[in-house]
């Protein structure tokens, strides 16, 4: 009963920010500030977490398939495909969860305690509008960027190996991320990490915006939304992959 | 003008309010006072809309709140102005842009236009200047003060204070006292102010409405509440064996 209580409280909560802003003027404004704080501020980490995972793949990838009939090309076709199909999207949106997701929730979570955004409703502002949109829009529109540049970034990380650890040569790795290349899955790559910005920014905001109490409520609700949002990636991530990839 | 009529809230089966009706009158300091925990944030955050109540009525004029939808509510809280205990000041905001804030979302006006208005607002509430600062910069008096700026930003015709002196010292608290009655003359705004400092009912209360487990217990002038036979009003205004001893005598 708690569960269908709060899937109901959740669908009345997007329905609220998805409602006609305000101002249109005011939401662009909102939007570009968000893409800074939820999209900008996460190139750092999309950076160094692709670098160091797609240097590690290609090692892992060369030690797993020394083999004589293997040809060596082979590593950088499992990086890359690596990277396209699950790296770049499911396990940055993890990532992205718990760096976005948790600030999503303490941001409104704090709002909420210190009754800004009952400031904002007796203004006659529709808050979760006003909040919670340009959050949506910030994240379904820059999370596919963060998710290209994890996959160059991570084909990055993989050449580098090869050339400061020696796994396989350089040409032979270029040779491999080129080979067999399936464009279709790059937009499967952005329709995942799409989604994925739509979960981790609706579920942080509902449990931030519905926090009751303190501090510690407010900390409990950031983890929360954390959890919440990386479960849902998980069996969105199923989901999606069956239908997108039959 | 506000009239509450016979409304009720419960929590759990326990009655925070019950079967309350008061009238509050425009251009008038209307204070809600009572004990921690007797229902008065209840009543004020009902009046606002921001908690429903269970049953009864509350007219704006000729407009009664309780049946409107959202968009007939959000028209009339364009109406309202609210101080909250701790100001509600948006932190990510300068004091500027904290006061221009309703004006931005809520009219057309020019920057300039905007400005003039902010502008005067602070100058009214004695914190001009200080336009740049950011909430985290201010004193608990002066975030006091800005967030009134925010609240009147809109020329709002009714005025709510949720604990207007708490956490301040009694001199700086009867200021933000005599500012709010000020602006509910010279705007003639219906004003309801929620409090248990004394010091704000002898000094603004026009009307007293005092508040005791959730019910109505009495309603009178602040010169009469020093001369009252209720018990329980007595029991909270001369909680101090020093005032009983005064009023004594």
């Amino acid at each position: 009963m708690h569960l269908l209580t709060q899937i109901g409280t959740y669908f009345l909560l997007m329905k609220r920010s998805f409602s006609r802003p305000e101002k249109y003027s005011v939401l662009y404004l909102q939007t570009m500030r968000e893409i800074e704080k939820v999209g900008i501020n996460s190139f750092p980490i999309v950076v160094i977490v692709s670098l160091f995972v797609g240097a590690v793949i290609t090692i892992q990838t060369n030690f797993n398939i020394e083999n004589p009939l293997f040809p060596r090309y082979i590593v950088g076709v499992t990086v890359r495909d690596s990277l396209l199909l699950e790296f770049s999207s499911t396990m940055v949106a993890l990532i992205l969860a718990g760096k976005v997701g948790s600030s999503i929730a303490s941001e409104l979570g704090m709002m909420r305690v210190t009754e800004q955004i009952d400031a904002l409703e007796v203004m006659g502002i529709n808050s979760a509008s006003y909040l919670i949109l340009p959050k949506i829009i910030a994240a379904v529109l820059f999370f596919p960027i963060l998710c290209l540049l994890s996959i160059i970034i991570g084909l990055v990380g993989g050449y580098l190996s090869c050339i400061w650890a020696n796994v396989i040569p350089p040409s032979e790795y270029i040779y491999g991320i080129q080979y067999a290349f399936y464009p279709y899955y790059i937009s499967y790559a952005l329709t995942k990490m799409a989604f994925y910005a739509l979960i981790i920014t609706t579920v942080s905001s509902y449990f931030g915006y519905y926090v009751q109490g303190g501090a510690v409520e407010v900390g409990k609700s950031s983890t929360r939304a954390v959890v919440q949002s990386s479960v849902l990636i998980l069996l969105a991530n199923l989901i999606l992959t069956r239908t997108i990839l039959q | 003008m506000i009239e509450v009529k016979h409304i009720y809230k419960s929590y759990e089966e326990s009655f925070v309010l019950n079967d309350v009706s008061v009238r509050f009158d425009q251009g008038k300091c209307n204070l809600i006072i009572g004990r921690s925990g007797s229902g008065k944030t209840v009543l004020l955050k009902s009046i606002v809309g921001l908690i429903e109540v269970d049953e009864g009525e509350i007219w704006y004029d000729t407009l009664n709140f309780c049946h409107m939808g959202i968009s007939a509510r959000q028209e009339i809280r364009k109406e309202m102005g609210m101080l909250f205990q701790g100001a509600a000041l948006f932190d990510s905001l300068s004091v500027e842009e904290n006061v221009m804030f309703p004006l931005n979302m809520l009219t057309s006006q020019s920057r300039g236009e905007k400005l003039d208005r902010v502008n005067f607002c602070l100058e009214r509430v004695k914190v001009a200047g200080s336009n740049a600062l950011y909430p985290s910069e201010l004193s608990g008096g002066m975030k006091k003060r800005v967030a009134i700026a925010r609240a009147i930003a809109l020329n709002p015709r009714y005025l709510f204070c949720d604990e207007p002196n708490s956490g301040l010292d009694p001199e700086t608290g009867i200021v933000i006292d005599n500012l709010i009655r000020e602006l509910t003359e010279e705007f003639n705004m219906t004003t309801i102010v929620n409090s248990h400092d004394m010091n704000s009912v002898l000094e603004i209360g026009d009307n007293v409405v005092f508040i005791y487990k959730g019910c109505k217990c009495w309603e009178g002038t602040r010169q009469e509440i020093l001369h009252t036979d209720n018990e329980a009003l007595n029991n909270f205004v001369f909680a101090t064996n020093m005032a009983r001893q005064i009023k004594q005598k």
